[in-house]
C-alpha cells in the first residue's frame, strides 16, 4: 500500500504541491491528472525517492521512503532519452536484473521473455534508436517491468506517442496491470486517457501550492475496449466531471 | 565516372597535382636545399624501408630511430589518455569538484606545451623520462577537460534512471559516465595525439638524444644532409595522417553502435 501523508514539496520560495494525502491500496491504477504545471511529474518523483519529501512523507507498506525503494519502476515520457543508445534492447531491459545477481544467460532469457510480453519478440539485439517511438516505450515498459515491481510509476508515459500507438499501449498497459496485479500510479494530462485505464482519477488544481480537488472512482467494467468503453454513457459522465475540475 | 573514383580524385587530387608540381619545379630548379620529392622518397625508401623481409622490410637505422620515437610517443600517449580520462570523470562526476578544478585546468591547458620541456630539462635530466614528462603533460589536458566536460553533461534524466535501477557506483560510471561522454572523449584524444606527436620530435630535438625520429633531423642537420632533414619531415607528416586516420577508424567503430548515424 502507498500512503501519501501531508505531503508538501517546494522548490526554494516556490511551492509546487501542498497537504497531498492520498492512499493508494494494492493493484490499484490511479491516474493522476492536472493542469500542466501542476506539479505531477514532481509528485512521481517524490513517490520514487529522486526528491526528498519537503513536509509530510510518503510510505509504501508502513515504510517511510526515503531514497529509491525496492521493487520499485518508472517509466518516463521521454523514451528516447530513458533508455541508453549505446546498449541493445536486450541489455537495456536487463538493466535492472544485475542488483539481483542474475548470471548473464538468465539475464538475457529473462529480458527476451519481457520483450515478448510487450510484443516485441525478436528486436532483442537491435539498438533502441533502429525501432520507432512506439517500440521505444515498449522497451522502456518491458525494462519497468521485467523485475516484477509492486509500485510502477508512470510519468506521461504516452503524451509524445501518435493516437494509434498510444491506444495499443493504454491496452497493453491494462493487459499487464490485469495479469500482474501491480500498483500504478499514472500521470497524465489526458483527460480521456485518465478515465480509460484508471481505477481511480484524482485531480491536482493548478499551481502554485497544487491540491488534490477531486478523487473519483472510475466504475467502469474491468474489462476495457477502445471503441465500446469511450462510448459508455458512464466514460462520457466520468470524462466530463473530469474536464470540469481541471478546467477549474 | 564512378562516385570511388570521384571521391578518390577529390581526396587525393590537390596533393597529387602538389606533389607532381613540386617535383618538376625542383627538378628544373635543382636546388640543394629544394630536392624533389622523387629523390625524398627514394632516400626515404633506401634509407629505412629497404631491410630484409624478416623485419617487415625496416632497414636497422628504422629500427634504431623510427621505433624508439613511435614508442615514447605510444608510451606517453597511452599514458595521457588513462589518466586523462580517469581524472576527467573524477572532475567532472560532480558539480562542484568540476566547479573548484575548471580553473585550474584552463591555466595549465593554456601553457604552450614546449615551453614546459625546459622545466622537465631541469627535474629529470635529458633522456627518455624527460620526454615522457613532456609528451605526457602535454597531452593529457585535452583528454581531461574533455572528458570532465563530457561527463558533466550527462543526460539527468538518464542519471535519473540509473537511480531507479539503483545502479551500482562501477556499474553508473561503465554504462552511463564513460558511453556518455565518449564523443567527448575521443575529441580530446584526437588534439592529444597531434599534441604527442610534436612533442615526440621537439623533445628529441634537444641534445643527450641518442636516436628518434627528432634526432635523426638534427644530426642530418649537422651534417649538411638535407634529402634526410626532408625525409624525416614527410615520414612525421604520414605518420601523424595514418596514427589519425586509425583512431578514426576506433572512434567510428565505437561510436557507430551507439548512435544514429
Amino acid at each position: 500500500m502507498l500512503r501519501l501523508d501531508s505531503l508538501g514539496q517546494r522548490y526554494g520560495e516556490h511551492r509546487v504541491l501542498h497537504d497531498i494525502s492520498l492512499t493508494v491500496p494494492d493493484g490499484q491504477l490511479l491516474c493522476v491528472v492536472g493542469p500542466s504545471g501542476c506539479g505531477k511529474s514532481t509528485l512521481l518523483r517524490t513517490i520514487a525517492g529522486l526528491l526528498p519529501a519537503h513536509e509530510g512523507t510518503v510510505s509504501i507498506d508502513g515504510d517511510p521512503v526515503v531514497g529509491v525503494p525496492d521493487r520499485l519502476a518508472v517509466v518516463f515520457q521521454d523514451y528516447g532519452r530513458s533508455l541508453f543508445p549505446w546498449l541493445s534492447v536486450r541489455e537495456n531491459v536487463a538493466l535492472p536484473l544485475r542488483r539481483r545477481g542474475m548470471a548473464r544467460a538468465e539475464r538475457r532469457n529473462e529480458a527476451e521473455r519481457i520483450l515478448e510480453r510487450v510484443g516485441l519478440g525478436g528486436v532483442g539485439r537491435r539498438h533502441p534508436w533502429q525501432l520507432s517511438g512506439g517500440m521505444q516505450q515498449r522497451v522502456a515498459i518491458a525494462r519497468a517491468l521485467v523485475c516484477r515491481p509492486s509500485l510502477l510509476l508512470m510519468d506521461e508515459p504516452f503524451g509524445s506517442l501518435d493516437a494509434q500507438t498510444r491506444e495499443d499501449l493504454e491496452d497493453l498497459l491494462l493487459d499487464v496491470h490485469r495479469a500482474e496485479g501491480t500498483t500504478i500510479v499514472f500521470v497524465t494530462h489526458d483527460i480521456d486517457e485518465s478515465v480509460y485505464v484508471g481505477d481511480r482519477v484524482v485531480v491536482l488544481s493548478a499551481g502554485p501550492g497544487s491540491r488534490v480537488v477531486l478523487d473519483l472512482p472510475v466504475g467502469l467494467p474491468g474489462e476495457r475496449e477502445q471503441i465500446g468503453t469511450r462510448g459508455l454513457a458512464e466514460f462520457v459522465a466520468l470524462r466530463a466531471e473530469v474536464g470540469r475540475t481541471v478546467r477549474g | 565516372m564512378s562516385r570511388g573514383v570521384r571521391s578518390a580524385l577529390l581526396r587525393w587530387g590537390v596533393l597529387v597535382v602538389a606533389v607532381a608540381g613540386w617535383q618538376v619545379v625542383a627538378r628544373a630548379h635543382g636546388s640543394v636545399y629544394f630536392p624533389p620529392p622523387a629523390d625524398i622518397a627514394g632516400h626515404a625508401y633506401d634509407l629505412w624501408f629497404s631491410g630484409p623481409v624478416g623485419h617487415a622490410f625496416l632497414t636497422a637505422e628504422a629500427v634504431d630511430n623510427i621505433l624508439p620515437s613511435l614508442g615514447r610517443m605510444a608510451t606517453g600517449f597511452a599514458i595521457a589518455a588513462v589518466a586523462g580520462i580517469a581524472l576527467g570523470i573524477a572532475v567532472g562526476r560532480s558539480r562542484r569538484t568540476y566547479a573548484l578544478c575548471n580553473p585550474v585546468l584552463q591555466f595549465a591547458r593554456a601553457i604552450p606545451p614546449p615551453a614546459l620541456v625546459p622545466v622537465f630539462v631541469v627535474v629529470f635530466d635529458f633522456g627518455t623520462p624527460m620526454q615522457l614528462a613532456s609528451i605526457v603533460f602535454s597531452a593529457v589536458w585535452p583528454v581531461l577537460i574533455n572528458t570532465a566536460d563530457g561527463a558533466r553533461n550527462t543526460d539527468p534524466l538518464r542519471l535519473e534512471v540509473a537511480a531507479v535501477l539503483r545502479l551500482t557506483a562501477p556499474e553508473r560510471l561503465w554504462l552511463l559516465l564513460l558511453p556518455s561522454a565518449l564523443p567527448r572523449i575521443f575529441a580530446g584524444l584526437r588534439l592529444s595525439l597531434s599534441l604527442c606527436l610534436i612533442l615526440m620530435v621537439f623533445s628529441e630535438l634537444l641534445p643527450g638524444t641518442a636516436n628518434g625520429i627528432g634526432f635523426t633531423l638534427t644530426d642530418a642537420q649537422s651534417r649538411s644532409d638535407l634529402l634526410t632533414v626532408w625525409a624525416a619531415l614527410v615520414l612525421l607528416g604520414a605518420l601523424g595522417h595514418l596514427l589519425n586516420t586509425g583512431l578514426l577508424a576506433v572512434e567510428k567503430r565505437l561510436l557507430g553502435r551507439g548512435r544514429p548515424v
